[in-house]
């Protein structure tokens, strides 16, 4: 592991490889410093830096098992990922991490696991659906239930359709909208929540997407039986610092650099949906 | 089916669940088997709708025709969830198309026997509008949440 004793010091790695996701959503495989290797926890972020343009939080969305490569999946929607997006193999971009909370799947041994994401979402959960799936007979039933926007925008298709083909796992995939030609699901992703198999009473939830998905899946999962303390999300905010220096990611009493992004629901519960926060 | 095939599949289903066992006795009475093909036309827009639907097994969609844009499927409805209420508010008429995603196996109940049977005995037209208001207001919060676009960039 590449230890950085200044947290505020990004470390130059290299593009190794591009990989076009979607119309505008990339993935970049990373190469630590001198060939060296990288750790993180599933569910943390970087801050990625282009140099001369700035610096964005992008969470991992690699194998937490692979620390020869970094990965990282970004939109391209504003200057710096714009600039991230447009790398080529080769090309330096500036690392700082990991920081952050992480997914507790250790809290999950033994218990049903389900997943709901939609989006962009599944990048930062994919490295613990990895780490469930390396560790499989730890865990009890496990669900992913996903969304997309359009049959089109749907994230790693192929990845998911890997996972759907494995017999203990249960992979259910919706969009909002869909042509005549669909044959899948079409209807929002809470709407797959009553099928995943688990047990509401013992489950462990993991949920990343857009605010508002989350806000209506923590919803339904309670309306399942879920309790708020066993359902586990990941908050984005303005992040600056990433070292709970600058307050920018405050939310409530907690600052998202560090005591998040992952946080239990019964803590954030106060804040969700706050319109002044 | 029998009728005791048909009052044991709607007792076991999400929506009749915890009805009277009177009054899913007189369901099964007038149930129906359909199976439909996948890609047939279980109705389409604009037809009489003189159904009600509990989708027992496959998938189904509903579907409308945009002109210029080509069909957008706005919802698929799966085994253990119900089509229709069309049925019972005038003019009862199919408000979209919908069609079999793959092989689907429903039990059908007749219209007109349910809108008399609602109107003729109060305890079992709760317990219908109950059921129906419920599905109602979980796809109208879902519709509301797709609206939303989400995941719009």
């Amino acid at each position: 592991m590449i230890a950085n004793a200044d947290p505020m010091m990004p470390r130059v790695f290299r593009v190794r490889r591009k990989i076009r996701e979607l119309r505008d959503v990339y993935t970049l495989l990373l190469e630590p410093p001198g060939n060296g290797e990288f750790s993180f926890a599933a569910g943390q972020f970087n801050m990625l830096y282009v140099f001369g343009v700035g610096e964005v939080p992008i969470s991992m969305s690699g194998d937490p098992g692979q620390t020869q490569t970094l990965v990282h999946t970004v939109r391209s929607v504003g200057a710096v990922t714009r600039a991230i997006s447009a790398l080529k193999s080769g090309d330096a971009l500036g690392v700082r991490g990991p920081f952050g909370s992480h997914w507790p799947l250790e809290k999950a041994a033994g218990r049903d696991v389900v997943i709901i994401t939609g989006g962009l979402g599944l990048a930062p959960l994919r490295p613990a659906v990895h780490q469930l799936l390396a560790q499989r007979a730890r865990f009890g039933k496990a669900a992913l239930l996903y969304g997309a926007r359009t049959p089109r925008d749907i994230l790693y298709q192929r990845e998911l359709e890997r996972w759907r083909g494995r017999l203990d796992f249960q992979v259910e995939v919706t969009v909002d909208a869909a042509p005549g030609s669909w044959r899948g699901n079409v209807g929002v992703v809470t709407t797959l929540v009553p099928r995943a198999s688990f047990d509401p009473a013992t489950a462990i939830a993991f949920v990343c997407g857009p605010e508002v998905m989350m806000r209506f899946s923590v919803l339904e999962l309670e309306k399942c039986g879920v309790s708020k303390e066993r359902i586990f999300i990941s908050m984005e905010r303005n992040m600056k610092c990433a070292i709970g220096f600058c307050g920018h990611c405050q939310f409530g009493s907690a600052f998202l650099c560090k005591d998040g992004p992952i946080l239990a629901c019964d803590r954030v519960q106060t804040w969700f949906g706050k319109r002044e926060i | 089916m029998s009728t005791e095939e048909f009052e044991a599949a709607l007792s076991e289903s999400p929506f009749f669940r915890g009805m009277e066992q009177r009054q899913t006795h007189e369901l099964a009475m007038q149930a129906a088997e359909e199976s439909f093909r996948a890609g047939e036309f279980i109705f389409h827009e604009g037809e009489d709708a003189q159904k009600f639907y509990i989708i027992q097994a496959g998938k189904v969609t509903l579907e409308v025709l945009v002109p210029d844009r080509g069909i957008t499927v706005v919802q698929t409805i799966s085994a253990g969830d119900v089509l229709g209420w069309s049925w019972l508010f005038p003019p009862h008429r199919w408000h979209f198309d919908s069609r079999a995603v793959e092989a689907t196996r429903t039990l059908s109940i007749d219209a007109d026997w349910l809108r008399q049977r609602i109107e003729g005995d109060h305890d079992f037209g709760y317990e219908m509008m109950k059921r129906i208001a419920r599905v109602m207001v979980t796809r109208l919060q879902a519709t509301r949440l797709q609206v939303t676009d989400v995941y719009r960039t």
